[in-house]
């Protein structure tokens, strides 16, 4: 028997009843395909006392086309958002960043609500419970200090879901849920620099659905991660490019990077090449600002330069790709 | 010692067979297949969903029992490597891997045709890419996969002769 602390586990149909249980059971986790949630709890991170599962919301696993955009349902899984050719043919790094996640098993039932929320990463986090106790746990995690940074009284746990920066070139936007209705804001205010507590959803508040804009419908892009394994990995660094050509020109660019700060970044100062031809100078300009607005720390087996730099590297690439 | 358990009613389909019984809101699929069922097949090789070896089939599809509660099972079907052959005659995805040594230790073994299973119920006849792909979320610690994917390719043409037979 595998350990699993104890818990009592819900099953709403639908949303509605979802947010009530959040309402009654505050400190209730939500776990919708447990590809992230149910290795943390098997790990001793999460403890919850609650759990509601979201599996059986069938509302939230539709995508609808309207005239404002599309309407992915939080509970769409990563395979489907893959396959699904109005996505690949609206959206390409969308589809692209959801077919890198983790191996085709976890697609298959891992979701877009789940990506987008995924909790931060970092090699003294993600670790068994013998592992993190030897280590006498760490700030996000019951213990006192930071192994990334002593001293300091922040975490650095990187953000590391695929989708969100190929859904943040898309000027994509989220549904909220809870008691107290609907809103829907920019995904990028979903997020916030903090490893210890990325998301600013309120604890009542669920992720119901993404909205990606019509008016982009169709522009190209691009989604590619570094990673140690070829096979399944999280991203070491991974990098988003939405661009659109206009005689040579940029009419409209937009880079987003994920693995190298505790929330999805969207590269700030892009707008500076608008109306400009992209020679191998402005392509080395837009590297190094990717590279100096990174701020990767020593969260993974692998030296925060050279995600740096790979990061970099990656974005030139891409742009030059969907340049040519 | 220990609080109180909270406990569902499980209906499921296992292997084609009809179950009924109370299990654990904590209980992970992969120990309800192996303690409650007593499929061992089934195995579990890490902490949480990164060898694949607990690979099954939810509704035709690969999923991992070792991140699936038991209790979220509720009127699905579910099959294990233990459903495979039939009155003791290998699949043939089972003497691919006979054939071909795509087992070594064997451990990863049942993950690795399950998770075969499910890629080739969706796509009969994959290329090697798509086979790559298929197996992506399962590690294999012997064979250095070459045999495995050798293994799923024996299996597509046996699969093949068969329906051109029948
Ligand atoms: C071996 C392995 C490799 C992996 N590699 C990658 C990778 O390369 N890239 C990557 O991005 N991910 C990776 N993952 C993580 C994970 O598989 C994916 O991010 C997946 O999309 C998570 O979705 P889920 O439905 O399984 O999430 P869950 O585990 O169910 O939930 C994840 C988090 O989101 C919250 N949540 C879920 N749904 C909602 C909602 N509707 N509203 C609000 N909060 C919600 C949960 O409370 C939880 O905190 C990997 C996981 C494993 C085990
Ligand atoms: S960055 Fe520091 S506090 Fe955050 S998870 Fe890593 S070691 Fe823990
Ligand atoms: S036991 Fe390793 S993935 Fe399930
Ligand atoms: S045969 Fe030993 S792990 Fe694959």
């Amino acid at each position: 028997m595998e350990y699993m602390p104890n818990f009592q586990l819900h099953r709403p149909e639908t949303p509605e009843e979802a947010i009530k249980l959040l309402n009654e059971q505050p400190e209730a986790k939500l776990v919708a395909g447990g590809t992230d949630m149910i290795v943390n709890v098997r790990r001793g991170i999460e403890q919850p006392k609650n759990l509601i599962d979201l599996s059986s919301i069938n509302q939230l696993k539709e995508i609808t086309e309207s005239n404002d955009g599309l309407r992915i349902g939080a509970g769409v899984t990563l395979n489907k958002v893959a396959t699904t050719a109005l996505i690949k043919k609206g959206y390409p790094a969308v589809a692209e960043a959801a077919s890198s996640v983790a191996g085709g098993t976890h697609q298959q039932y891992g979701t877009l609500g789940g990506n987008l929320c995924l909790d931060t990463r970092c090699l003294f986090y993600n670790q068994s419970e013998w592992w993190r106790q030897s280590n006498d746990y760490c700030m996000k995690e019951r213990g006192d200090v930071c192994h990334v940074a002593p001293g300091g009284k922040r975490c650095f746990a990187a953000f590391s879901g695929d989708v969100a920066p190929a859904m943040l070139v898309y000027t994509a936007e989220v549904e909220l849920l809870s008691s107290r209705g609907i809103r829907r804001i920019p995904l990028a205010e979903m997020y916030q620099n903090d490893g210890m507590n990325h998301l600013t959803l309120a604890p009542d508040e669920l992720v119901s659905a993404v909205h990606l804009p019509r008016t982009l419908n169709g522009t190209p892009s691009r989604y590619e991660k570094v990673r140690i394994r070829g096979s399944i990995d999280f991203p070491l660094a991974g990098a988003a490019v939405r661009l659109k050509m206009n005689c040579g020109k940029v009419e409209d660019i937009s880079i987003a990077l994920t693995g190298v700060n505790p929330f999805p970044q969207i590269i700030k100062g892009t707008d500076e090449y608008i109306g400009k031809a992209l020679n191998d100078e402005g392509l080395d300009i837009l590297r190094d600002s990717v590279r100096k607005q990174a701020k990767p720390m020593k969260t993974t087996t692998v030296a925060p330069w050279y995600r740096r730099r790979v990061i970099g590297a990656l974005a030139r690439k891409l742009i030059k790709e969907l340049a040519a | 010692m220990g609080e109180k358990r909270n406990k569902t009613h499980l209906h499921c389909t296992v292997n084609g067979k009809e179950r009924d019984n109370f299990v654990p809101d904590n209980m992970l699929l992969v120990d309800y297949l192996r303690e409650d069922l007593d499929l061992t097949g089934t195995k579990i090789g890490c902490d949480g969903g990164e060898c694949g070896c607990c690979t099954v089939l939810i509704g035709g599809a690969p999923q991992h029992a070792c991140l699936r509660l038991a209790a979220t099972c509720q009127e699905l079907d579910i099959e294990t490597i233990e459903s495979l052959s039939d009155a003791s005659r290998l699949s043939a995805l089972q003497r691919g891997f006979h054939e071909k040594l795509g087992a070594q230790c064997g451990f990863c073994t049942p993950g690795m045709i399950m998770a075969a299973e499910g890629l080739l119920r969706q796509n009969p006849n994959p290329s090697e890419e798509q086979i790559r792909q298929g197996l992506a979320s399962n590690i294999c610690r012997c064979t250095g996969y070459i045999k495995i994917i050798e293994s799923v390719q024996f299996a597509i043409g046996e699969l093949k002769l068969a329906g051109n037979a029948t």
